[in-house]
């Protein structure tokens, strides 16, 4: 377990030397949303209406965009090469790079989130819920976001490619995800969405590090 | 040249029959060797002939399309995690953050290969490769040849067994080359082993000579 949170601790500093890779996807968040106001207008009924929706497809958005940086560099300068050979098996490899890639980005989406909530005028009610379906939601959008870096690791420019194969993954996490808030908005209980935002973590939990190493596997013969 | 006794046997390294195919080419067939405790393995042999894929092999980042790896009697398949407990890879790339320093780079490789590494002195490793002075410089600075002796210094950390080294004297200097063969010939008398794949002379006694026939053109369908 120790090599495992050593990956971590270095995919951490990675990220802090490197800077600029976690500002970027936060500022990208928060500019993305706050285009809605100006484009739509600032009628604080209909803002609320689509707080939810927006603020999903954003955070999935700024997930998506941080993506290539999970494994790509590592594999062009010869590093995945020598992680792979570590006395550890390449899905706990997989995990801990997933971990550290929601640590600085997920992370700071669900922090954000209800301060975007202000700026989209969401019922004061739906807070809880939104942050609650963040914490769950955005661990399983890295997970499964994982899968796909795997896959198109060997693939110049594989961003579009990568948005490709990612999308239709996404889409229950951002059904329900919108779900938990708006039935807080509409004054039912959240429990079920948010119930079923857990089991997709779970679930994500389990195929990525398995599917994540295959694909690593394939790509670094 | 060492014998390998009988309670060091999983101790040396045994390739039987090895197949590489890369891109529905073969590369090489029939391949079988061994590598004892204490003794090198020079690999020999024209671009392409399938040195780098036989290090990979090896190594367990390539998988062999027929043919078996052992440690003694006991085949690699058996225990992966053990296996690569005991190999030490060095490619091509130089596995270098340049935004981290020196020591840094060294010691995220310490503690990611736990074990004896994550304890070992990364200042005796830089000391070994000539970096001592360097430790707290971003690596983004080092020269090639000083970014292949901080990727070198990663297999003094923790030992392992059996080296790979692909190439390991490319961009050295000739003081770094001896540096490089004091090494080798410490981990040889430590027990260990070497495979390296060199086109300039190591000055290594007893090596053994692997020669790798030039690559066959594609296969026939009814070869």
């Amino acid at each position: 377990m120790r090599e495992f949170w050593s990956l971590v601790r270095r995919d951490l500093l990675l990220a802090r030397r490197q800077g600029g890779a976690a500002t970027s996807v936060a500022i990208f968040f928060i500019l993305t949303v706050t285009l809605f106001p100006l484009g739509v207008g600032p009628e604080s009924a209909l803002l609320g209406r689509i707080a939810s929706g927006v603020i999903w497809v954003a955070a999935l958005l700024a997930t998506m965009l941080s993506l290539d940086r999970v494994y790509q560099s590592d594999l062009e300068d010869g590093s995945l090469d020598v992680i792979a050979m570590a006395p550890m098996p390449l899905e706990l490899v997989a995990l801990a790079k997933t971990l550290a890639h929601w640590l600085t980005t997920g992370l700071l989406l669900v922090v954000l989130s209800p301060l975007l909530g202000v700026l989209m005028q969401l019922d004061t009610a739906a807070f809880g819920p939104l942050v609650l379906a963040m914490a769950l939601g955005t661990p399983a959008l890295s997970l499964l976001g994982s899968i796909g870096a795997a896959l198109t690791v060997s693939v110049r420019r594989g961003g579009v490619l990568l948005s490709l194969l990612v999308i239709p993954f996404y889409i229950p996490v951002l059904i329900f995800g919108v779900g938990a808030v708006d039935a807080a908005v509409d004054g039912i209980s959240a429990r079920p969405h948010l119930l079923i935002l857990g089991a997709i973590l779970l679930f994500s939990l389990v195929i990525s590090p398995l599917a994540s190493a295959a694909a690593l596997r394939l790509n670094l013969e | 040249m060492t014998r390998a006794t009988p309670d060091d046997s999983n101790k040396s390294f045994h390739a039987e029959d090895l197949v590489c195919i890369r891109g529905e080419r073969l590369v090489f067939s029939g391949l079988s060797f061994e590598v004892g405790a204490g003794t090198a393995t020079l690999l020999r042999g024209p671009n392409g002939a399938g040195k780098s894929s036989l290090l990979r092999l090896v190594a367990g980042l390539l998988r062999p399309a027929a043919g078996q790896l052992r440690w003694g009697s006991e085949s690699v398949d058996r225990d992966r995690e053990a296996h690569r407990r005991k190999v030490r890879y060095v490619g091509h790339l130089d596995a270098i953050k340049p935004v981290l320093s020196v020591g840094e780079n060294l010691a995220a490789w310490a503690g990611i290969y736990g074990g004896r590494a994550a304890d070992a002195p990364v200042a005796s490793a830089l000391d070994t490769m000539g970096l001592s002075g360097l430790a707290d410089l971003p690596a983004r600075f080092l020269s090639a040849g000083q970014r292949r002796r901080l990727n070198l210094a990663r297999l003094l950390l923790d030992p392992g067994t059996l080296w790979l080294l692909d190439e390991p004297t490319v961009s050295l200097d000739s003081d770094s080359v001896n540096r490089l063969e004091q090494a080798i010939k410490h981990h040889l008398a430590a027990g260990g082993s070497a495979l390296i794949a060199t086109h300039t002379d190591l000055h290594l006694e007893n090596a053994a000579v692997l020669a790798l026939a030039p690559a066959r053109p594609a296969i026939d369908a009814d070869a």
